[in-house]
């Protein structure tokens, strides 16, 4: 059973992450996000959960990752400046395999940039801000319905690889108004906990990825942001040891990509194909409408990271990629690594959307 | 009191200087720890950067040692989401007073049930002896060459003002005032702050020509001032000697009071 309501995105993001089981908020107010903690702090306490606003956005995300030790769901919202200030602690949630969920409301920038206005400008930042390798999965919304979904989504992937979670929404899916269907319930994969008697706290399984020590129940886990062994123990001079490491962060990620990305792959036997995440998708699909005729495919990447860099091949009649973003071309970069077609790249700055017309005109000239 | 089973033997030998005063403080504060009763279970250490927040790693609880200056942010995830959880902090006057200055202030404003054990040893030590927010006028280090010309943070004093339930300070020298202060700290619900100023003979002490360790001590035994005596000389409008190392209970108070204890 669903109910229908007529929410905004950024507050079905908030109520996604309620049925997701979320607890714990810390956030720290920023356009455009500000509704997600708002919506946090009205709701959470009334479920027995935790809602803090914190001195600022290193605080809030240190704060979420110091919850996830607990066990609980936690998640922060932010905008690109406080993205900005997170990125110490995402490398530290990478480092310490921390399950947590970071919603980017993007806006325009660099720097303060343009506070209500879209974007799509922190798709890198996202995937490669903080120093060092490893690796994240992002989650992009285009609509009301999948605010609410793909929140859910990224506590389920965050508790799966034990990863920091990105969902990189922006300012136009944040503040849109639209009917969506709330389900009754919704699927929950929870982290799986370490269980088994003298078994090493950061000792991987197949997949890579170690069972999660909680704290408070006997495991005595040292958890640091040095390199570690599997004992969690720093071992900081050791060659293997950080290569074995860093490998296996990067890996867990890299190595499930077909089980982690999702995309929608329409008319795959397009030759001009439009490739698009997030908000662009919205006007591509209005393209696809307004001109059947015209036989235009379309590669909607729901998880622009990790890229699956098989997807573009589906599209086997495929002459063109064309790449609307609201940015300079940040994923029309990661796409032309993966294709021997041209990638058209076009950038929007600003804060409006493409419009299906200036869409449809390039789509026309690749004919 | 044997409190062995606290510590990971395995880890030995720590990465301490000798001479250094960290392991002293260690001592006091499980030695505070184990006589509330608490098991291993019921505590958890958390840390930033810097020497002193290597004493989590030595210890058999469940330890976080967070990113440099942020432990009192994650502390404040950490309690919240798990208030049954006893809460205590290792930290330093580099760590806590100049990049961690923000989430320190806030810490004690909300009040929040943590223990914070702060070691200033007037000093960056960990990466060498750079000059910190507490290295005092005239000091020597390896970025004050010619000596400190900035004013030093009086960290308790900041803390009090700043609205901590529980504010004290000592040294290495004053062991059991010290451990009897952790332990205060740990009875006390809210933020409770214990300030110790430690002797870094390695890096505060070779440039300032304090290599030895008794001379430390013999300066902390000379020049400490208990804040009573202190008190009453500003009252008498007599002056408090520059040098003198005030210590002793600052405030034992019970404003409101984030994080229920468990």
């Amino acid at each position: 059973m669903t109910m229908r309501r007529f929410l905004q995105g950024n507050i079905a993001c908030a109520e996604g992450a309620i049925a997701a089981g979320c607890r714990f908020f810390a956030g720290y107010p920023i356009t455009p996000s500000t509704e997600v903690a708002e919506h946090m702090a009205e709701r959470l306490p009334k479920m027995g959960g935790t809602f803090i606003q914190m001195e600022d956005e290193i605080a809030s995300i240190a704060a979420v990752i110091g919850a996830s030790w607990t066990g609980k769901r936690a998640m922060t919202a932010t905008s690109g400046p406080g993205l900005s200030l997170m990125m110490e602690n995402i490398g530290y949630a990478a480092m310490t395999e921390t399950p947590c969920v970071i919603v980017d409301i993007q806006r325009g920038g660099p720097s303060t940039g343009q506070p209500t206005m879209a974007s799509q400008g922190d798709m890198l930042q996202a995937r490669f801000g903080s120093h060092g390798d490893y690796s994240i999965i992002a989650l992009s919304p285009s609509g009301v319905q999948e605010m609410y979904e793909m929140t859910v989504h990224a506590f389920n992937m965050a508790d799966r690889y034990r990863i920091p979670v990105f969902l990189m929404a922006d300012e136009i899916v944040g503040h849109m108004r639209e009917p969506m269907e709330v389900p009754d319930s919704v699927l929950i994969i929870q982290r799986r906990l370490l269980e088994e008697e003298g078994r090493k706290p950061f000792e991987p399984r197949e997949d890579l990825v170690p069972d999660f020590p909680l704290f408070g129940h006997g495991h005595f886990v040292h958890v640091t942001g040095l390199t570690h062994d599997e004992r969690g123990y720093p071992s900081t001079s050791n060659p293997e040891v950080h290569e074995r490491l860093v490998k296996r962060l990067v890996q867990k990620v890299e190595g499930a990509r077909r089980e982690i990305a999702m995309f929608d792959v329409v008319n795959p036997d397009a030759e001009v194909v439009f490739v698009s995440y997030g908000a662009p998708s919205r006007s591509v699909q209005q393209v696809l409408h307004d001109f059947p005729g015209e036989g235009f495919g379309h590669l909607r990447l729901k998880t622009p990271w990790p890229f699956p860099e098989w997807a573009p091949g589906r599209f086997e009649n495929a002459k063109t990629f064309i790449f609307p973003e609201l940015n300079m071309g940040q994923m029309a970069r990661e796409l032309e690594r993966h294709v021997d077609q041209p990638v058209i790249s076009v950038p929007k700055l600003g804060g409006a959307l493409h419009s299906p017309e200036e869409l449809a005109k390039v789509a026309m000239e690749e004919r | 009191m044997n409190f062995l089973e606290w510590y990971r033997v395995d880890r030995l030998p720590s990465i301490f200087c000798a001479g250094c005063g960290i392991g002293t403080v260690i001592n006091c504060t499980l030695s505070a720890v184990t006589s509330m009763g608490w098991r291993r279970n019921d505590v958890v250490f958390l840390s930033g950067i810097g020497c002193s927040s290597r004493a989590p790693g030595y210890i058999r609880t469940d330890s976080l040692h967070t990113t440099h200056g942020r432990a009192l942010a994650f502390a404040t995830g950490v309690k919240l989401a798990e208030p049954r959880l006893n809460v205590i902090l290792f930290t330093g006057d580099g760590d806590l007073a100049a990049i961690g200055g923000n989430h320190f202030i806030h810490a004690c404003r909300r009040n929040i049930d943590l223990t914070v054990v702060c070691v200033n040893n007037y000093i960056y030590g960990m990466t060498g002896g750079q000059g910190s927010p507490t290295t005092p006028v005239g000091a020597r280090s390896s970025t004050t060459p010619y000596g400190s010309t900035e004013t030093p943070f009086d960290l308790s004093e900041l803390a009090m003002a700043a609205g901590a339930n529980y504010v004290s300070r000592w040294t290495p020298y004053h062991t059991k005032e010290l451990t009897a202060a952790v332990k205060a700290g740990l009875e006390t619900p809210g933020l409770s702050f214990i300030e110790v100023m430690t002797q870094c003979p390695t890096g505060y002490g070779r440039a300032n020509r304090l290599r030895d360790v008794k001379e430390f001590m013999e300066i902390f035994r000379m020049r400490s001032m208990l804040k009573q005596k202190a008190d009453r000389l500003l009252k008498e409008g007599k002056p408090v000697p520059p040098d003198a190392i005030v210590i002793g209970e600052f405030v034992r108070r019970s404003r409101p009071v984030m994080g229920r204890r468990g």
